[in-house]
C-alpha cells in the first residue's frame, strides 16, 4: 500500500509520519491488509502498520529478525504459471469465468485488454483504471480484462493503492481474479491458503465497491448482507485460478467472499480508531530507522526497543508465522512469564491467572493469586447509536450495591482450585509425592 | 422432560391457502403458515407423478415443525399408508411418540428402541404405543418411530413407502446413507439455524464432496436431488414479537420469518414487587421487553465463573419467588420451575449452575417433580420454555474460539423462549469479538454458511445492550 | 488442550525441560522401523527433491532429483525410492499366522468357518512431521495412476514399473495414518508431543528440532533457549544452523546452495551433450562432480533431521509399552495384510476420491478407533485416566464400605452390592447414571450411581459377578481396595452396517457410475 496523505495538515497523518521518521513508508498491499485479520487485538501491529513502519527492519534491529523468505524456485514457478494464463487470449481465464457467470462456453468476441499504463505512477494508474472500468461497465455485451489494474481504497483516512492480478468486466459487473501458485488437487486445495486468498480478494472487492459507488455518485453498502447494484459493482464471488493437479495447467474455482468482505470491513473500520491507540503513546515515541553513514539504523537498539515496548502487543504463537515481530514478542512474553507463550487456548483454562509463576503457585497451593483487572477500552466506543442509558434500567435510587455479592477473588480461587486438583491428580499418576 | 414442553398448536391450521406473501406482507401469520403447511402436506401425501422423492422443510425456531410432523403422519395414515419416523436423539423420539399418541389416539404407534435403553415413561403411558427392541414386532403398526442410530441396524424388512425425518439438519449424511434403504419417499423437517452435526476425527479429505459423511443429511440430499425446492415455515409460534425480528435478522438473514403473535400479546407480570436488586431489575426489564442483559463487571474467568453462575442461579430463584404469571393467546399460567430453562455452552457450566440452584432450593431433578431444566445448547435443541436464562457463551472468556462463536449455539440459546430471555454475561464481549482473529480456512466447493458468527454475535449484543442491567 | 496438559507445559516452562505426559508408550514401535526424511521442491508440493531413508541408523540412503523439473530424473528418483522402500514393505508379506473365524455364506445365510491369513508383523515408517505424511500422500497420489511400459497403452511417458506400485503403498500408508491409534506411518513430532509436554505451544512443537531441544538442551541453556537456537540460529552466511525437517527446505539454502548447484549440474549436462567426442570424458566427469556436490549439499541438509528421528526413537523406547499396544497393532497388521492381498489380486489403484459409501465407512472406522484409543489409553495409563477424572468422566478412590444387597425381583436372587468409596473426584453424574469399572474383574462390570456427595460416591454393582446368588470371589472390591469407575463405556461400540457401494441410495446420488472410476494416466507432469 503506497499511502499518500491528501491533507498534510491532517493531524493523524502527521502523527503517523512522526512515528515512522524520515525512512520511506513501508508499502503495504492487499495481502498485508488482509493479514490484519490474523491478530486484530494487537495494538503494536496496528500502530506500526498504520504508520507504515518496516516491521522486518525493526525486528532485525531488535535482534530477532523475521525468518520469512521465499525460495527462488517458488518464485520462478509462480512467474511461469502467471505467464501461461495469457496464452490464447486469456482462454484459461475466460472459460471458467463464463461458467461462473452462467454463459455458454464459447462465442462472443475476445476480450478487450486495455493498456492500463503499467509504468505510470500509482495515482495515474488508478485514474486510468477508473476510466477504463467506467467504460467497460457501460459495455454490456463485450468482455474487458483489466490486467493488473490499480485500485484506490481509503484506509484510516489515508489513500491506499492496491493491485489485483486481474479484474474481468462483463454485463455491467466486474469479477476479481486471484491467481495463486498452490495447486488444486482433485478439486481440493489447502483450506488455509484458499482462506488467505479469499481475504486478499475481499480487499479488492471492497476497493471495487468503493470505486463503483464513486462512479455512481453514491455510497457503498455497509451492511454485511447487502449487495450494491451500481454499474461496475463487483461480484461477491471471486475467481481463484490455480495450477491443476500436478500440472502447470490453470484451473479456476469460484470462491464466495461475502464472509471475508464483512471481516475486512470491520478490520478496516478498527484501523480508523488508530488515533485512540496513538493517544495512549508517550509523547515523542518514534520508530525511526533512519540509517547513519554505515547504512545501519542510527538510533540505538535499546531506544527502538523501548519505543516498541510502549505499544502493547497481543502475542500468540500464531504470530510467529504471521508477523515479522513474532519472535521479538515471544521473547518478551517469555520474559514476562506470560501464559500466552503456550498458546491462545491456555488463557481460557486459567481465567484471570496471567503468569506461569502464578499458575504454578496455584497448582502447588502455595500462591494466593491476585486477579489483575483486564483493560477494557472505554465502552463509549462500542455503544451503538441510540443505545440505552449506560446505567440501564436499574432504578438509580435503588440501594442495590453492585458489588455486594461479588467477591473479587472467587473466580481466581476457582481456577486455582482446579489447578491444584489437576496437580494432585498428575502427581498421583506419576507417582510423585502428593502435596 | 415432557413436563418442560409445551405442545403448542398454531391457532389456525386448517385455513384456506392464502396468496404467497413475504413475512412482512399483509397476510395474517396464520394464513401464511397455513398456505405453507398445505403445500407441504399436498406434496408429501399426494405427490404428483415424477415428483422428487424427498420433500424438505426448513423451519425456524418454534415454527410448528413438530405440529407439522404430527399432522403429516396423521394424514399419511389417513390416506392408507404406514410410515416410519426418524429422529436424532432418544428424547426427541420419546417426545414425538408422546405427542403423536396424544394427538392421534386412533393411530397405532411403535417405539423401536435399543436393547440396552428403555423409552421414557411419557412415551409409554399411552395405550396405543407399543415398545420393542425388534422392528419385526412393530411392522404392522401405522407409525414406527426410532432414532437414526437404531434404524441403521434394522434389516430384513420391506421398505416403507413413506418416512419422516425429523431434525434433519442435525442428522449426519452418513446416517442418512445407512437408513435411506428403509423408505421410498421422505419428508425432511429441520432447522438450518441450529448446531451442525460434528465429529471428533479429521474429515478434511471429504470436504467439498456432496456426500461428505460428516456433513448434514439435508445438504447431501439437496445436492443429489436438485429438483427438490425446500419449503419454509414462515411464522414462529414460539418466539414472541420481541424476539422474532432479532432472531430472524441475526440468524436467518436470507430467509426471514415473523412472530405468530403481535406486540403485547405475550406478557409476564410479577406477583411480588421488585426488591431493588439488579437481578429484579433485569427480571422486570425482561418481563416488559422480552430481553434483559444482566451484566457483570469485565474480567477474564474460568468457564465456571462462580459469580456468573451465582447470578444465573439468583435470577432463577427470583423468577420463582416473584410469582410471575405468563399471559399469552393460550391464557394465563403461573411461571413454574418446569417452564424455566437455563442454557449454557459447556457441560461443566450446566453442572455448576445445577449445583448453585440446588443450593438455593430450586428443584433441578425432573425425576422428583417439576424442575428447572439446566442444559447445554446441544441438548436444548428443539425444546421450548416460557422464560430462559442464558449464560452467554463468551462471558468472561479471554479468547473466542470457533466453538463459542458457532452461530447455531447462540441461536439455540436465544430462541427457546415464549416470553422472555435473560442473558447473563460479563462486560467486554464486544471487545473480545473485535480482537478475534478472522483467519477461517476456506474449502473449495463448500457453501459458506451464513450468518457469520461474528456478525450474529454482534447483532444480538447490540440488541441486548438496550436492555442492560449492571450487576 | 486439557488443563492437565497445560499444567505439564507450565511445569516445563519452569524446569526448562520436557515434562512427561504419559507413564507408558501409547504407540507401537517396530523393532525395525523404516525412517524416512522426504523433502519436496519449493513451489511445487507434489514434486520430490530428495529422500533420506533406511532401517540402519548408521547407513541412511539418499536419493535426489538433480533437476526437480525434469520428468525423467523424477522417474529415476521414484524408481530408486521404490527400490529401497518396496523390499522393506514386502518383507513382511510372507510370515503369516492362520486366524480362524466365520463368515456368512451368501447363499444359505449360515455361518461357515473360515481361516484367514494375518501377517505376523507389519512395516512401520517414521517421518519427521505431519507435513512429511502429507508429502508422501501426494507422492502416492501422483504416482499410483502412472502408466508403465508394461501397460497395454503405455502412453508417451511410461514410468518404471515399480513406480505405480510405490504410489499405491504410499497411498495406503497415508490413509492408514488417518486412523487414530494406528502406527504404520507416524510423524515424530506427534509421537513426542503425545508423551512429553514442552514449555512452548503446539505450533512450535511442529518444529522437530525445537521440540527435541526441550529434551536435551545443551549445558547452560534452557529448553526455550535451545529451541530458539534450533528455530532461528544462523551461521555467518545466514544459513540455518539446524536445517528444517522438511518437507520444504530453507529458502536461504535454496538460493545460496541448491539453486547454484542445480544450475552447475544443468550446465555440466548441457556441456556433456554438446561436447566433442574427445571432450566427452572430461564433460562426464564434470557432470559426476556436479552431481556429487548436489548430493553432498542435500545430505548435509537432511542428516541433522535423520539424527533427530533416531534420537526421538531412543526417547520413546525408554518408555514401557502400553498394555493394549499388541491389540491395536493387530489392526495395523490386518490393514497391511488386506492391502497386500489387494495388490496381489491385481485390483486397480485407490480412486482419487472416495465414493459415498467408502467415505462413510472410513469415517465410521476412524470414529470407532478414536473411541477405542481414548478408552485404551485411559486403561493403560493413570495419567490419561487422570484427564478423565479431572473432566468429571471418571472417579477413583478407596472403598470404605461394601453392603451386600440382592435383586429379588426375578426367580433367583442376584447380587447387587452397594460399594461406597472415598474419592476426591467430582464426577458429573446424577444418581441412576450407569458407570463402568476399570481394571476390575476380567468380565466387564457395570454399576449405577446411588449417591454422590463431595468426597464420597456410592454405586451399586450390576454385573460381572457371576450367575450365582453370591458374587464370584474377587468380583466385588473389598474395603481398602482402590477402584476406578468411568462414566464412559470401556469397549468401543460397533459401527452400524452401511450399504454396498452398488446399493448407494437415491439420497446420495445412487450407485457410483462406472465412468467415475479414476482414469489411469490421464494426467502428465510438466
Amino acid at each position: 500500500m503506497n499511502v499518500s496523505h491528501p491533507a498534510q495538515a491532517d493531524p493523524l497523518a502527521r502523527r503517523l509520519a512522526e512515528l515512522r521518521g524520515p525512512t520511506p513508508q513501508r508499502s503495504l498491499d492487499a495481502r498485508a491488509l488482509a493479514a490484519l485479520a490474523a491478530n486484530p487485538g494487537c495494538r503494536r501491529r496496528a500502530v506500526l502498520d498504520a504508520a507504515g513502519v518496516d516491521k522486518a527492519a525493526v525486528a532485525q534491529q531488535l535482534g530477532r529478525p523475521a525468518p520469512f523468505g521465499q525460495s527462488p524456485f517458488a518464485i520462478a514457478r509462480g512467474n511461469v504459471f502467471e505467464a501461461r494464463l495469457k496464452d490464447d487470449g486469456y482462454a484459461a481465464l475466460l472459460g471458467p469465468l463464463r461458467q461462473l457467470l452462467g454463459l455458454p462456453p464459447e462465442g462472443g468476441t475476445p476480450p478487450t485488454v486495455p493498456d492500463l499504463l503499467p509504468r505510470a505512477t500509482p495515482a495515474v494508474r488508478a485514474e486510468r483504471t477508473r476510466e477504463v472500468l467506467a467504460a467497460a461497465a457501460a459495455d454490456l455485451d463485450g468482455w474487458t480484462l483489466l490486467d493488473h489494474p490499480m485500485l484506490r481504497l481509503t484506509v484510516a483516512g489515508s489513500l491506499a493503492y492496491l493491485e489485483p492480478d486481474a479484474v474481468v468486466v462483463h454485463g455491467g459487473r466486474c469479477t476479481v481474479v486471484e491467481i495463486k501458485s498452490f495447486p488444486v488437487l482433485d478439486s481440493v486445495a489447502d483450506p488455509a491458503k484458499v482462506g488467505a486468498a479469499a481475504r486478499q480478494a475481499a480487499v479488492y472487492v471492497l476497493a471495487l465497491q468503493e470505486t463503483a459507488a464513486l462512479l455512481a455518485g453514491r455510497s457503498a453498502a455497509a451492511g454485511p448482507y447487502q449487495v450494491d447494484e451500481f454499474p461496475g459493482s463487483p461480484a461477491l464471488t471471486v475467481l481463484l485460478v490455480c495450477p491443476q493437479d500436478f500440472s502447470n495447467r490453470p484451473t479456476a474455482a469460484a470462491v464466495d467472499v461475502r464472509r471475508e468482505l464483512a471481516t475486512t470491513r470491520r478490520q478496516l473500520a478498527r484501523l480508523t480508531r488508530i488515533d485512540q491507540l496513538l493517544g495512549a503513546l508517550p509523547a515523542g515515541t518514534t520508530f525511526d530507522l533512519a540509517p547513519d553513514s554505515t547504512g545501519a539504523p542510527a538510533r540505538p537498539a535499546e531506544e527502538l526497543a523501548a519505543a516498541v515496548a510502549a505499544v502493547p502487543a497481543a502475542y500468540s504463537p500464531d504470530c510467529l508465522s504471521a508477523c515479522e515481530l513474532g519472535f521479538h514478542c515471544r521473547a518478551q512474553a517469555r520474559c514476562a512469564d506470560a501464559v500466552e507463550q503456550l498458546g491462545r487456548g491456555v488463557r481460557g483454562e486459567l481465567g484471570s491467572i496471567r503468569t506461569v509463576g502464578e499458575a504454578l503457585a496455584a497448582a502447588e497451593g502455595t500462591g494466593s493469586p491476585v486477579p489483575v483487572p483486564i483493560p477494557v477500552p472505554a465502552p463509549a466506543s462500542r455503544e451503538r447509536d441510540g443505545g440505552a442509558d449506560p446505567g440501564g434500567p436499574t432504578d438509580p435510587g435503588s440501594d442495590a450495591d453492585p458489588g455486594s455479592d461479588a467477591d473479587p477473588g472467587s473466580d481466581a480461587d476457582e481456577a486455582a482450585a482446579r489447578l491444584a486438583y489437576a496437580a494432585a491428580l498428575r502427581a498421583e499418576a506419576l507417582g510423585r509425592p502428593v502435596r | 422432560m415432557t413436563t418442560a414442553m409445551t405442545v403448542h398448536q398454531p391457532p389456525v391450521l386448517f385455513g384456506v391457502p392464502g396468496p404467497g406473501a413475504g413475512p412482512d406482507g399483509p397476510v395474517p401469520p396464520g394464513a401464511a403458515a397455513d398456505a405453507a403447511v398445505a403445500a407441504i402436506l399436498a406434496e408429501t401425501v399426494h405427490p404428483v407423478p415424477g415428483a422428487p422423492r424427498g420433500v424438505v422443510v426448513d423451519s425456524p425456531p418454534g415454527a410448528g415443525k413438530s405440529t407439522l410432523v404430527v399432522r403429516a403422519a396423521r394424514e399419511l395414515v389417513a390416506a392408507g399408508e404406514r410410515l416410519m419416523i426418524v429422529a436424532q436423539t432418544n428424547s426427541q423420539v420419546d417426545d414425538l411418540v408422546d405427542r403423536l399418541a396424544e394427538k392421534g389416539p386412533d393411530l397405532t404407534i411403535g417405539r423401536l428402541h435399543a436393547a440396552d435403553s428403555r423409552p421414557a415413561p411419557e412415551a409409554l403411558r399411552h395405550g396405543n404405543v407399543t415398545a420393542s427392541a425388534k422392528a419385526g414386532d412393530l411392522l404392522e403398526l401405522d407409525v414406527v418411530i426410532s432414532t437414526a442410530a437404531k434404524w441403521q441396524w434394522v434389516k430384513d424388512t420391506d421398505p416403507w413407502r413413506h418416512a419422516i425425518v425429523d431434525e434433519a439438519y442435525q442428522m449426519r449424511s452418513d446416517a442418512l446413507l445407512a437408513v435411506a434403504r428403509l423408505f421410498e419417499r421422505a419428508l425432511f423437517v429441520g432447522d438450518p439455524g441450529q448446531l451442525d452435526p460434528f465429529t471428533v476425527v479429521g474429515t478434511e479429505q471429504w470436504a467439498g464432496l456432496s456426500y461428505d459423511p460428516s456433513g448434514s443429511a439435508v445438504v447431501t440430499l439437496l445436492a443429489h436431488n436438485p429438483a427438490i425446492r425446500p419449503h419454509r415455515l414462515p411464522v414462529s409460534w414460539r418466539l414472541p414479537a420481541t424476539a422474532a425480528p432479532l432472531i430472524s435478522s441475526a440468524f436467518y438473514p436470507y430467509t426471514p420469518f415473523r412472530s405468530g403473535t403481535g406486540a403485547g400479546e405475550r406478557r409476564l407480570t410479577p406477583g411480588v414487587r421488585a426488591d431493588g436488586s439488579a437481578v429484579d431489575a433485569a427480571i422486570d426489564e425482561a418481563a416488559e421487553h422480552g430481553w434483559a442483559l444482566l451484566e457483570l463487571p469485565a474480567r477474564h474467568t474460568v468457564r465456571t465463573d462462580p459469580q456468573a453462575v451465582a447470578a444465573v442461579a439468583a435470577t432463577v430463584r427470583r423468577l420463582l419467588d416473584r410469582e410471575l404469571s405468563a399471559h399469552s393467546e393460550q391464557g394465563s399460567t403461573p411461571l413454574t420451575a418446569g417452564r424455566i430453562a437455563v442454557g449454557t455452552a459447556h457441560r461443566d457450566q450446566a453442572a455448576a449452575v445445577r449445583a448453585a440452584l440446588a443450593g438455593l432450593g430450586v428443584p433441578v431433578d425432573p425425576a422428583a417433580g417439576p424442575a428447572v431444566t439446566v442444559d447445554t445448547a446441544n441438548r436444548l435443541q428443539g425444546r421450548e420454555y416460557d422464560v430462559t436464562v442464558v449464560l452467554h457463551p463468551l462471558s468472561g472468556r479471554p479468547d473466542a474460539t470457533a466453538f463459542h462463536l458457532e452461530t447455531g449455539r447462540l441461536c439455540v440459546l436465544a430462541s427457546r423462549h415464549r416470553h422472555a430471555c435473560i442473558v447473563v454475561a460479563r462486560a467486554g464481549i464486544a471487545e473480545l469479538l473485535d480482537e478475534h482473529p478472522s483467519t477461517e480456512p476456506v474449502q473449495l466447493g463448500v457453501a459458506v454458511k451464513f450468518p457469520d458468527g461474528w456478525e450474529a454475535n454482534h447483532a444480538v449484543l447490540a440488541h441486548l445492550a438496550e436492555h442492560r442491567v449492571r450487576l | 488442550m486439557s488443563l492437565l496438559n497445560t499444567l505439564a507445559r507450565l511445569e516445563a516452562v519452569r524446569s526448562g525441560r520436557a515434562e512427561p505426559l504419559a507413564t507408558v508408550r501409547h504407540r507401537h514401535l517396530s523393532e525395525r522401523p523404516m525412517v524416512v526424511v522426504p523433502v519436496a521442491a519449493a513451489g511445487e508440493e507434489g514434486a520430490p527433491l530428495a529422500v533420506l531413508l533406511g532401517t540402519d541408523r548408521l547407513a541412511p540412503r539418499l536419493f535426489i532429483v538433480p533437476q526437480p523439473l525434469n520428468r525423467t530424473q523424477r522417474f529415476d528418483f521414484l524408481a530408486a525410492f521404490a527400490g529401497e522402500l518396496l523390499p522393506y514393505l514386502e518383507s513382511f508379506a510372507d510370515a503369516v499366522e492362520q486366524i480362524e473365524g466365520s463368515e456368512k455364506d451368501p447363499e444359505s445365510g449360515e455361518k461357515i468357518p473360515v481361516v484367514r491369513e494375518l501377517c505376523a508383523d507389519a512395516p512401520q515408517l517414521i517421518v519427521p512431521n505431519p507435513g512429511a505424511v502429507r508429502h508422501l500422500a501426494l507422492l502416492g497420489r501422483s504416482t499410483r495412476f502412472r502408466r508403465t511400459a508394461e501397460d497395454a497403452d503405455p502412453g508417451p511417458y511410461p514410468a518404471p514399473p515399480q513406480v505405480p506400485l510405490l504410489g499405491r503403498w504410499l497411498t495406503h500408508l497415508a490413509e492408514r495414518a488417518q486412523v487414530p491409534g494406528s502406527s504404520m506411518l507416524l510423524p515424530m513430532t506427534g509421537l513426542l508431543a503425545r508423551h512429553w509436554a514442552t514449555g512452548q505451544s503446539h505450533l512450535e512443537d511442529q518444529h522437530l528440532a525445537a521440540q527435541l531441544a526441550w529434551h536435551h538442551p545443551p549445558d547452560g541453556l534452557t529448553g526455550a533457549e535451545a529451541a530458539e537456537r534450533a528455530e532461528t540460529g544462523r551461521d555467518g552466511d545466514g544459513r540455518l544452523l539446524h536445517p528444517p525437517a522438511g518437507p520444504l527446505t530453507d529458502p536461504r539454502f535454496d538460493s545460496q546452495v541448491l539453486a547454484p548447484a542445480i544450475t552447475r549440474h544443468d550446465a555440466a549436462l548441457a556441456a556433456l551433450r554438446q561436447a566433442a567426442p574427445a571432450d566427452t570424458d572430461r564433460a562426464a566427469l564434470h557432470v559426476k562432480r556436479a552431481l556429487e556436490r548436489l548430493h553432498e549439499a542435500l545430505e548435509a541438509e537432511l542428516l541433522p533431521t535423520w539424527r533427530d528421528l533416531w534420537q526421538g526413537l531412543d526417547l520413546l523406547r525408554g518408555l514401557p509399552p502400553a498394555a493394549h499396544l499388541p491389540e491395536r497393532w493387530e489392526g495395523d497388521r490386518w490393514s497391511y495384510t488386506g492391502h497386500r492381498d489387494r495388490v496381489a489380486a491385481g485390483e486397480p489403484p485407490q480412486p482419487r476420491r472416495d465414493d459415498a459409501v467408502t467415505a462413510a465407512r472410513k469415517l465410521a472406522q476412524r470414529e470407532r478407533e478414536q473411541a477405542r484409543l481414548d478408552i485404551q489409553e485411559a486403561l493403560d495409563d493413570p495419567l490419561a485416566m487422570a484427564g478423565h477424572r479431572l473432566a468429571g468422566e471418571a472417579f477413583s478412590g478407596t472403598v470404605t464400605e461394601v453392603v451386600p444387597e440382592y435383586d429379588t425381583s426375578g426367580r433367583s436372587p442376584k447380587p447387587r452390592p452397594l460399594v461406597t468409596l472415598a474419592t476426591p473426584d467430582r464426577p458429573h453424574a446424577d444418581p441412576g447414571r450407569e458407570v463402568h469399572r476399570a481394571g476390575g474383574p476380567p468380565t466387564a462390570q457395570r454399576a449405577e450411581i446411588v449417591a454422590a456427595a463431595p468426597g464420597e460416591v456410592t454405586v451399586r454393582l450390576l454385573s460381572g459377578m457371576g450367575r450365582k446368588k453370591e458374587p464370584e470371589p474377587g468380583t466385588v472390591p473389598e474395603v481398602g481396595e482402590r477402584v476406578v469407575f468411568t462414566l464412559f463405556e470401556l469397549t468401543a461400540r460397533q459401527s452400524a452396517p452401511l450399504p454396498e457401494p452398488d446399493d448407494t441410495p437415491w439420497t446420495h446420488g445412487g450407485p457410483p457410475g462406472a465412468g467415475q472410476s479414476s482414469p489411469v494416466g490421464s494426467e502428465e507432469w510438466e
